[in-house]
């Protein structure tokens, strides 16, 4: 086994194994300090790089070669080399370039919220809160699509994607064959299968856990409820297919969705089948182990276990500290 | 007459042909390069030759092929980047056409320097005649015993082929070329790791432009240091200059890098003048993607000094009062020109070549495609053009490749230059459907101090 | 979702496969993918236009899956998803063509031909459409014919009203 290299993100450092990404030494820090990913999925190959919302600063190359970087680099695909020194919430530069990002990632997203169900666990939404502006500068005519059903479980609304390419590597690497994919270029580029095929495998769904935004959505729980006022309950079954590990998202007595467990950066932990998925809704058909831990960046979590935290910005800002000294403060009792 | 390193048969009748181009002293540089030389040893002349890349970048070529890794068992490739897509450029295609033998010529003695066994020229779909024309020539040279096994007795074997594109000006960054060669969609990858590590196939690669691999021929042919010795500074040998707009010759010129772009612009060994008697309002100097300059600032530097063609002086001043040399194409306005429409045109097809991968680009193109139509259409709003300047600073730096900047280049060098005549646009919605803003202050002497904005 | 034209089953002659066979042999074992592009442009050459269908043959000659020929297909703008006329005038529209005329005579193939662009007319025999940059902007306004893709340089309205003239008689 090689030796591990330092690196120093924001300030704090951390030993990584060699070859490791500058995101996912951040994620070993955790906190603040991690970079949004919209793209990037550790659990699919090839993904990431292409959002641009991780790009961070890297101030120093390695102990070898000091020199910066001369542009803000993803940092999903950066590879973290021994000494070297990356800024991501502690530069202005890093922050504005995310913010604008953000801002061009929304101006064709059709912002339906209200009526979306990916609303509450929208990664595009947490992102936008976060990072984006209180108005859009851009005053043209929204690209829209129509909206189309690929199988007869999964709904694609294709004005939501912001072309990831998630869905196409789970695809590629979980399931035995793919039909769908990207068409066109340059912003004409959509998510479609070409021809009207459904998308039928047992393994399909995992394209609506990966989905970051509400492109690709549940049809069987289209419209039941928000998220926000279901309670997320970890189950598993004895399952052929997969693992049969789930998270069961019930409204009183009743399962409206399953879902794969996802770990604090949203991805999911196992992948599961259709089965599970789509076919076992009753209480019945599993072993309820316990509340899913929500990630406190989520609504979800906001309404039923801890308050939002402050924003990273305030936490490293004196001067903000002080302005919002009284938020802090509630903060600090929770 | 300047000196012509790779244009100077370009009238002989029947170059195109293999036994005339021999007759030419065609393929020297193979027999010398495989029968005297080893593959260090050109890689060695071609780094002391100087030799920049031709594509746009401007990187030197031997220091490119230096990178190459060379692990044993593993292929390596040498791919040409014959993808000539940059608007304003032409040069590679004209090469093609009228001296296809140069290329192949070059293809060899490069394939020979980089231990590659099988090559590819990726030459753009719509060259389909080009396409053929080059397969005409590697037949010949086959049959002549320059490519397939055992080339010329020396032990070396290279197949040579002809890879057409389907029509996409990303798929001149090489690794999008490389996806496309692969049959994928061109989307250029995210580096590292470079192609000299995993390119194609995933295997070491070296990417280069048409003309910089037929510069190879009389590198090796008059050696390296010789090659150094035309030129200027760092801007070593002879350039091909894709000349268009309102010129009285446009064309493709070799010249001595260094010339004055005066001297290129009026003399009459080069395009002679602005066409019908008008005056030069303003140039892109190297293809669409560089900066748009004014033409006091083309042909004079911010200090007084004449501006030369050649990698520093035209880069001379930054972007503040500079532009780059890129791919040398150069295009010409004359005062009748609107830099407006001409910018939302070239927006327009940067917003068209877009790959769509990376958000910046794909999104942000658009955006300033938008908004520059409703500026040039006589709806536009003052606070547009801070807008797109802010756009374009959005886009540039933030891509996977380096096709965001060349979108963000052109726009927020207009405005930087031009700014007067966007906001007359804006003032003047009607008139600027009728009229023209005129040549305005854009050529007249540069006052010293000028402001450096941006 | 893109409309998919309906069409009738297409069968590939043996000179065609005989093409494919060729190309394909260009590349390194196991890398045949590699020969989408070229093969597309021998189909789209023979049948004007890649139909579903026949893209899922390509695929099942490439041993790949039909997405990813969709996938390549719609990617490049010189591939037609869907009929066109039997000549295809691409016109440069870009910058330095327009510099030198490519407008007007854009407008004058519309005004000539009574369609639209990207519109068939009505005999069949032509459409037309702006394209970027095609190299030759020296020689500006051009045009280029597929599937060989001749050039027309220099070009105006008289040389356009001969070129369509040509053609009609061929």
């Amino acid at each position: 086994m090689s030796e591990k290299v330092k690196v120093t993100i924001d300030g704090i450092t951390v030993e990584v194994e060699p070859g490791t990404t500058i995101l996912n030494a951040a994620r070993q820090i955790g906190g603040d300090i991690v970079p949004p990913a919209m793209c990037y999925y550790s659990k699919l190959e090839g993904s990431g790089g292409k959002c641009r919302t991780c790009i961070v600063k890297v101030s120093k190359g390695s102990e070898k070669d000091p020199r910066p970087m001369p542009k803000l680099v993803a940092s999903c695909r950066t590879t973290v080399m021994d000494g070297m020194e990356v800024m991501n919430i502690t530069s202005p530069e890093v922050l504005e370039a995310r913010s604008g990002v953000v801002e061009i990632l929304l101006i064709n997203h059709p912002l339906d919220c209200p009526v979306c169900d990916q609303a509450g666990e929208c990664d595009l939404q947490n992102l936008g809160y976060e990072h984006g502006l209180q108005k859009t500068r851009y005053e043209f005519e929204r690209r829209t699509f129509e909206r189309i059903d690929i199988g007869d479980k999964i709904q694609l609304h294709m004005n939501r994607c912001i072309l990831c390419y998630r869905c196409v590597f789970t695809a590629d690497q979980i399931t035995n064959k793919r039909v769908h994919g990207i068409l066109n270029r340059g912003d004409h580029s959509e998510i479609s299968t070409y021809i009207q095929t459904a998308v039928d495998n047992d393994f399909s769904g995992n394209v609506i856990d990966v989905c970051p935004v509400g492109a690709l959505t549940d049809k069987t729980f289209r419209f039941k409820n928000r998220v926000w006022f279901t309670k997320p309950v970890d189950a598993h079954r004895d399952c052929p297919t997969c693992k049969g590990e789930v998270t069961l998202w019930y409204k009183g007595a009743d399962v409206l969705r399953v879902t794969a467990r996802k770990d604090i950066y949203g991805e999911v932990e196992d992948f599961i089948c259709n089965t599970c998925r789509f076919d076992k809704k009753k209480t019945a058909d599993w072993v309820i182990e316990q509340p899913t831990h929500i990630s406190d960046t989520s609504v979800i979590a906001s309404n039923h276990y801890e308050t939002m935290k402050p924003l990273p910005v305030i936490q490293t800002d004196l001067r903000l500290q002080q302005a919002n000294k009284v938020e802090l403060e509630k903060t600090a009792k929770f | 007459m300047a000196r012509k390193l790779l244009l100077e048969h370009i009238n002989v009748p029947g170059i195109n042909t293999l036994d005339v181009y021999r007759q030419k002293g065609g393929y020297r540089s193979v027999e010398k390069a495989l029968k005297t030389l080893s593959p260090d040893d050109v890689v060695e002349e071609v780094k002391k030759s100087g030799l920049r890349g031709r594509g746009g970048a401007g990187f030197p070529t031997g220091m490119k092929w230096s990178f190459l890794a060379k692990p044993e068992g593993v292929a390596r490739y040498l791919v040409c980047n014959a993808d000539e897509s940059e608007p304003g450029t032409f040069k590679d295609r004209y090469l093609m056409t009228h001296i296809p033998h140069a290329l192949i010529e070059g293809m060899i003695v490069s394939s020979y320097a980089l231990g590659a066994k099988t090559s590819y020229i990726y030459v753009r779909g719509e060259m389909m005649p080009q396409i053929r024309i080059l397969e005409k020539a590697i037949a010949e040279a086959k049959n002549a015993g320059f490519l397939g096994k055992n080339i010329l007795g020396s032990g070396y074997d290279l197949e040579l082929y002809v890879q057409p594109g389907g029509g996409a000006y990303i798929c001149g960054e090489e690794t999008a070329l490389l996806e496309s060669l692969e049959g994928k969609r061109g989307n250029p990858r995210i580096k590292p790791p470079f192609p000299a590590i995993a390119g194609l196939y995933g295997c070491p690669t070296v990417v280069n432009n048409v003309e910089s691999i037929a510069a190879v021929v009389p590198i090796i042919n008059d050696g390296g240091e010789e090659y150094a010795k035309v030129g200027i500074g760092r801007s070593t040998g002879t350039k091909l200059i894709s000349a268009s707009g309102n010129l009285v010759r446009p064309g493709v010129y070799e010249i001595e890098l260094g010339l004055p772009v005066e001297e290129f612009i009026y003399s009459d060994e080069y395009c002679g003048g602005i066409a019908n008697g008008k005056r030069l309002k303003a140039t892109v100097a190297g293809g669409s993607s560089v900066p748009v300059l004014p033409a006091n600032l083309t042909l004079k530097l911010a200090n007084g000094d004449p501006r030369l063609m050649s990698y520093e002086s035209l880069s001379e001043g930054g972007f503040a009062t500079g532009t780059m040399m890129g791919s040398g194409g150069f295009i010409a306005f004359d005062e009748d020109q609107c830099i407006v429409r001409n910018t939302w045109n070239f927006s327009r097809f940067y917003h068209h070549e877009s790959c769509g991968q990376c958000s910046p680009c794909r999104e942000g193109t658009g955006w300033m495609e938008k908004v520059l139509h409703r500026i040039e259409h006589g709806h536009g709003k003052m606070s547009d053009i801070d807008l797109l300047v802010d756009v374009s600073k959005k886009i540039e730096g933030n891509t996977i490749c380096p096709l965001g900047d060349a979108a963000a280049w052109p726009v927020a060098s207009a405005i930087r230059h031009f700014r007067d005549e966007f906001e007359w646009h804006v003032r003047e919605p009607q008139k600027s459907q009728q009229t023209n803003y005129g040549i305005a202050r854009y050529a007249e002497p540069i006052v010293s101090g000028l402001k450096q904005e941006n | 979702m893109l409309k998919v034209e309906e069409t009738q089953p297409v069968e590939f002659s043996p000179a065609l496969k005989a093409k494919f066979a060729e190309i394909s042999s260009r590349y390194p074992e196991g890398k045949q993918k590699s020969a989408l592009l070229p093969i597309l442009h021998e189909v789209q050459a023979e049948l004007g236009w890649l139909s579903a269908n026949a893209m899922d043959q390509v695929a099942a000659w490439l041993k790949i899956e039909p997405i990813e020929v969709y996938e390549v297909a719609s990617f490049y703008s010189m591939y037609f998803l869907r009929p066109q006329g039997k000549y295809v005038l691409e016109v440069c529209r870009t910058g330095p063509c327009c510099l030198v005329g490519a407008e007007k005579v854009m407008a004058h193939i519309e005004h000539k031909l009574g369609v639209k662009e990207n519109e068939v007319t009505a005999d069949g025999l032509f459409s037309w459409r702006g394209v970027e940059c095609l190299a030759a902007c020296g020689f500006g306004p051009v045009l280029q014919i597929g599937p060989e893709y001749t050039f027309y340089e220099n070009l105006d309205e008289q040389k356009v009203d001969t070129l369509l003239e040509e053609l009609r008689k061929k």
